[in-house]
């Protein structure tokens, strides 16, 4: 879902451009709190496990791939500040480094998977969370979920800037359906990865997680 | 597992991942690409600023070798990552003992 320059207006992605990096820099700002020696190198490798695996793009209907978005994994497992900051980078390397994205659109583009699909995604998790069973698995079902969610989440994103600003005139609800449809079916790939990732994770290391530590751990740490 | 240990593995799947199973990705347009074609705004999109650049889409410029081209992006795409957003994680992290 990188956007390249020219779909949607300059003005439309300034404006976006001002909002991204206002929520980066209040990323900055989170993500201080959750990241120590322990989880700061984890944080590294989600961002080179995100870039690895958008390289992977998979075919999901006739003539139509997608890829890992990476937003609810990297909220799961270093949270939603870090993992703003996490898909940020990556998306920045790709649109300077590989051509993947346009630099005038690259506002859009974080706006989209680095804020909408973090936060989404990590908001649907914890509603999950709330109501599963207390067990480790429903952590990677959850995760799964909000992944499944948060591409179309990054979709409707887009949909928005189109209304707000495209260079071309087509309707607007169609742009909406053909979104949603195709991106809830590239859910469903994004889903199954991260259920898979987390569960990884979640097994040889758990105590790096972020979305596994309760609120009671937290505490503790805290008054140590 | 030790964290060396953990940290390590995940770097090698990133760099076997990137640098070895790209090759077989599918090449079909991505979701947004495709709807653009459908519904007809496709054309409106710009050829990129760094088309011309030595990484551009993924291949490294002049390796006439698919595969080789590829792989040899996806593994120098996996270093900088990792390097860059190690780097800065650290540089925000929270310092031990310190308050500010």
């Amino acid at each position: 879902m990188h956007i390249p320059d020219g779909f949607i207006g300059l003005p439309t992605s300034g404006a976006f451009a001002v909002v991204a990096a206002a929520g980066v820099a209040i990323s900055i700002r989170g993500a201080k709190s959750s990241l120590d020696e322990k989880t700061a190198p984890l944080a590294g490798l989600t961002a080179t496990f995100i870039f690895a695996v958008q390289m992977l793009n998979f075919p999901v209907a006739a003539g139509t791939s997608g890829h890992l978005l990476g937003a609810a994994l990297a909220a799961v497992l270093i949270g939603p500040y870090a993992a703003t900051l996490a898909i940020t980078i990556v998306l920045i390397l790709q649109a300077l480094l590989f051509a993947d994205g346009g630099l005038s659109a690259l506002g859009l583009s974080i706006f989209n998977m680095s804020i909408v699909a973090v936060w989404f995604g990590y908001g649907v998790f914890l509603l999950v969370k709330k109501i599963a069973p207390k067990k480790k698995v429903s952590i990677s079902i959850a995760a799964a979920i909000a992944a499944l969610l948060s591409v179309p989440a990054a979709a409707a994103g887009f949909v928005l800037q189109y209304a707000i600003g495209a260079n071309a005139t087509f309707s607007i609800s169609a742009v909406f359906t053909a979104m949603i449809g195709t991106h809830l079916l590239i859910g469903i790939g994004e889903a199954l990865i991260t259920f898979f990732a987390v569960g990884a994770v979640l097994a040889s290391r758990s105590d790096l997680v972020y979305g596994y530590k309760n609120q009671v751990s937290q505490l503790e740490i805290r008054a140590n | 597992m030790k964290q060396k240990t953990f940290l390590i593995s995940g770097f090698i799947a990133s760099l076997f991942l990137a640098g070895v199973v790209s090759f077989y990705a599918s090449s079909s347009p991505d979701g947004l690409e495709k709807v653009a074609g459908e519904i007809g705004f496709l054309d409106s999109a710009k050829e990129h600023t760094n088309s011309d650049g030595v990484l551009a889409d993924y291949g490294v410029k002049g390796v006439e070798n698919a595969r080789l081209s590829t792989g040899a992006a996806g593994v120098i795409g996996v270093i900088a990552t990792g390097a860059i957003s190690t780097g800065l994680f650290f540089l925000i992290r929270r310092k031990p003992g310190g308050i500010k």
